[in-house]
């Protein structure tokens, strides 16, 4: 195994032609990019990088012309995207190097966001001068336009964490004024009468300002004509300050003051929104690598635009010229690259690969299919799922209950304070923390994993799902290419062979070359790609050739020897020549997943019966069928049949979840109750996946089951208590038992028990764990 | 217990002060980002070549 290269990580091939002297020692590189990427970090002085990193660099690419860039940059100021960074390293190294160079007067790179805002003088340099320092260092960056939203939320967010400071530091310090009164009866009628005072000053601003969103929410819901969770809040707050502060104004002892219940009530439900809000701007930046292909100059339908190997399509298009192969993953998912030729349609985002391409736009901007997805996942990210639904519809009936019964007992007893207990202690508080906590932080837990749920009301059908139809390729198998066998035809041994073609194929990013990932390499040398043909190089002076049949037969111009083992179903077959001959034929398969048989498994043992349906060969079905043990099996299904046999399973009322890759099973994945796509990206997410697993691992479509069952007890548990606890503190309060000072304190304590137990871990560790490791984020190396 | 009629309304003053102090951080920028000073600590770069 050659040694790793210093910068990159990858395998040095040919040791002793790329070196740099880095850290006091010269040190191999697998290179000229990367050699050329540390010379220019050791110059500039800034080696401490390479001490301080926590991952290897991304190894450089060919990237684009920047010309285009300054023509669109107008200004002396610029937010950019930093690309393939892989550690708070890499961004303090993007930081410095803008900084250093020449004529920018102010570099910072937030390291939340990956973000960096630079200013320059016009007149020394330019956005593209920036942007290639960046480049030198072996980075990329795109200029970004700042979504006026991004500025919004900035801002919004500023105000809630304000909000939430004024609450809970006037919570703790009006505390300090309550005190006295809660333990020492012998305090003097003057002295509690200023602490009464101080404690209505400091609520007032914690009401007016803190409490803003309550009452804006209540306003609305009033001119909506409904009562939601907001009103009762707002009316509570605000009759238990109008009480307190009667009672304060009014004289000393004549009523009891609940300063410090408003100002903890305050502070623990704006809390809970701002967890909530932060849970949903980190999932709204998931979106991030969607925007990133923003073109720096305005494109129109129709306009003519040529792109260079290594640079990201600006819009959606057609090919008038050349030929080449686009690596559409971040879109479709798909990591194998996708042929283009002349007339085939191409997407904004994805990256010409091979040659030059020219292409009419068809559709910029905003109305490119990735700016859609990226509005439908913004849009499911901030709307309200069926659990909140439901906590708003018991509201709806308990919040006018409680107003009225409130309104009634007064009535009824001549006593305000009775009313104001009432409203207190019924404050629907626990019902309207519940949800939102436990399901934010489900989203979360499963975009932290790389699972974006795109619709909550997903979770409800998971948890009780009574059976799962698994599409077959690309979900259970790989959709990637394995080696199933190696075939020497002369004068070399298999590992001889094998090494050679791994060797070749060690910088492809063909779906064959990960069939020879891991295998011992040698150097080679002169490697040619030949787009959909395969790849030529040179081995100890022999030309070699490993591809197609006759991209090889052109090598050498001899017959493929007839004595070949027939080639099996599902296998593609290439063969490696160099010019005398044929060296060997390499047969590939597509890779059943090494997770599926253990989520098979865990789903039967949960009790979900399991289908496999797919368009694939009949035989090829039933044989993975019974090797992971599915029940049921069809195979040779069409689309058309795939949605009859969901169809006719739905009928009994049976919750069917369907797992797809969500490239061409959209309607199947749409009829039924829930589905989950695999491989992430625009299809998928376009088709209405509800679920949609960005890893592409099998693993975590356990996670989501999982998930979605902890979390839904959780809400359930959280809903149970707080409907309880209601439904007896609402008599004793009604009756008088309950007096507003005790409601504030058990309404409070509720709050508590519902937030804590919200807090609960939603994903327990399971003994069969450690069988499914979860998959490493993909490494770029050899793909 | 004639210090509490100095103390108190003192403490309601601090309250404002401390809140006016909060908002100058939060304008400021100070709560944006708080990943990056963490790491500026480590990535010193003022030693000697």
């Amino acid at each position: 195994m050659p040694a790793a290269c210093f910068h990159c990580g990858l395998p040095v091939l040919e040791p002793g032609r790329y070196r740099a002297d880095l850290l006091g020692a010269v040190r191999e590189l697998c290179c000229a990019g990367c050699e050329a990427v540390a010379r220019t970090i050791a110059a500039a002085g800034l080696e401490a990088y390479y001490e301080t990193r926590s991952s290897p660099a991304a190894p450089p690419a060919d990237l684009s012309s920047l010309e285009e860039l300054d023509a669109a940059a107008a200004g002396s100021e610029a937010a950019l995207i930093v690309d393939r960074v892989r550690c708070a390293a890499c961004l303090w190294l993007v930081e410095r190097t803008l900084q250093r160079t020449p004529g920018v007067t102010r570099a910072h790179v937030n390291y939340a966001t990956q973000r960096a805002q630079v200013a320059w003088d016009p007149a020394t340099t330019s956005l593209s001068a920036l942007v290639r320092a960046v480049r030198e260092v072996g980075y990329d960056a795109y200029p970004y336009e700042p979504r006026r939203q991004d500025e919004l939320s900035r801002r919004e967010s500023r105000r809630a964490l304000m909000r939430l400071f004024v609450a809970g530091f006037g919570a703790m310090q009006v505390m300090m004024y309550a005190f006295p009164a809660y333990v020492d009866e012998g305090l003097s009628a003057e002295a509690a009468a200023m602490m009464r005072w101080a404690g209505l000053f400091i609520t007032a601003p914690v009401l007016l300002f803190s409490c803003a969103p309550f009452f804006a929410g209540a306003r609305l819901e009033l001119a909506q004509r409904r009562i939601g969770l907001d009103t009762p809040i707002a009316l509570g707050l605000a009759a238990a300050f109008c009480a307190s502060a009667w009672a304060t104004v009014s004289g000393a002892g004549s009523g009891e003051v609940y300063f410090d219940s408003i100002c903890m009530l305050a502070f623990l439900l704006l809390g809970a929104r701002h967890l909530e809000a932060a849970a949903r701007r980190r999932a709204a930046r998931a979106l991030d690598p969607l925007l990133r292909w923003l073109p720096a100059r305005p494109l129109k339908a129709g306009e003519i635009v040529h792109v260079a190997p290594g640079e990201r399509l600006p819009a959606d298009g057609v090919v008038t010229e050349g030929i080449s192969s686009v690596d559409e993953s971040l879109l479709t998912g798909e990591s194998r690259p996708v042929r283009k030729g002349s007339g085939d349609e191409l997407i904004a985002g994805s990256v010409n690969l091979e040659q030059p391409l020219a292409m009419r736009v068809t559709r910029a901007g905003a109305d490119t299919r990735a700016a859609s997805i990226a509005r439908l996942v913004e849009r499911a990210a901030a709307s309200r799922p069926w659990l909140v639904d439901a906590a708003d519809h018991v509201a709806r009936y308990l919040a006018p209950a409680v107003v009225a019964a409130a309104g009634l007992a007064w009535a009824w007893s001549g006593d305000p304070w009775i009313a104001v207990a009432v409203l207190v202690v019924t404050c629907p508080c626990a019902l309207a923390l519940a949800a939102p906590v436990v399901l934010t932080r489900a989203s979360a837990a499963l975009l932290a994993r790389g699972v974006l749920l795109t619709r909550a009301r997903a979770l409800g059908v998971l948890e009780r799902a009574s059976e799962v139809i698994f599409d077959k390729t690309g979900t259970l198998t790989q959709g990637d290419l394995a080696l199933a066998r190696a075939l020497p035809l002369a004068r070399l041994s298999e590992a001889e062979a094998l090494e050679l073609a791994a060797s070749l194929e060690a910088r492809s990013r063909h779906p064959a070359a990960r069939a020879f990932a891991g295998l011992p390499l040698s150097a080679v040398s002169d490697l040619i790609h030949v787009p959909a043909e395969g790849i030529e190089g040179r081995s100890s002076g022999r030309r070699l050739r490993i591809g197609a049949a006759r991209f090889c037969a052109a090598l050498h111009g001899k017959p493929l020897p007839g004595a070949l083992a027939p080639l099996e179903a599902g296998h593609t077959r290439i063969y490696l020549c160099d010019e005398e001959g044929w060296l060997a034929a390499f047969d590939l398969e597509d890779r059943l997943r090494p997770e599926a048989a253990a989520l098979v498994e865990d789903l039967r043992a949960r009790g979900i019966f399991v289908h496999l349906v797919s368009g694939d060969e009949p035989q090829v079905v039933a044989a993975l069928a019974s090797r992971l043990g599915i029940p049921a099996f069809a195979g040779g299904v069409t689309p058309e049949g795939k949605l009859d046999y969901l169809r006719r399973r739905q009928r009994g009322g049976r919750r069917i979840v369907m797992i797809g890759d969500g490239l061409n099973d959209a309607p199947v994945l749409a009829q039924a109750d829930a589905s989950i796509a695999m491989g992430g990206g625009a299809a998928a997410a376009q088709h209405h996946a509800d679920v949609v697993v960005m890893r592409n691992s099998l693993a975590d479509v356990r996670r989501v089951f999982e998930t979605a069952q902890r979390a839904m007890r959780l809400v359930r548990q959280d809903l149970a208590w707080a409907l309880a606890y209601n439904a007896a503190a609402l008599p004793l309060a009604a009756a008088g038992a309950i007096g507003p000072l005790e409601a504030a304190l058990v309404m409070g304590a509720s709050s508590l028990v519902v937030l804590l137990n919200s807090q609960r871990p939603l994903a327990e560790p399971l003994p069969w764990k450690a069988s499914i490791s979860s998959s490493p984020s993909p490494s770029p190396s050899y793909s | 217990m004639e210090s509490l009629y100095l103390l108190v309304p003192l403490s309601v003053a601090l309250v404002f002060l401390i809140g006016w102090a909060f908002w100058r951080a939060l304008e400021g920028g100070q709560f944006d980002d708080l990943e990056r000073p963490a790491h500026d600590v480590l990535a010193d770069d003022d030693r000697p070549r």
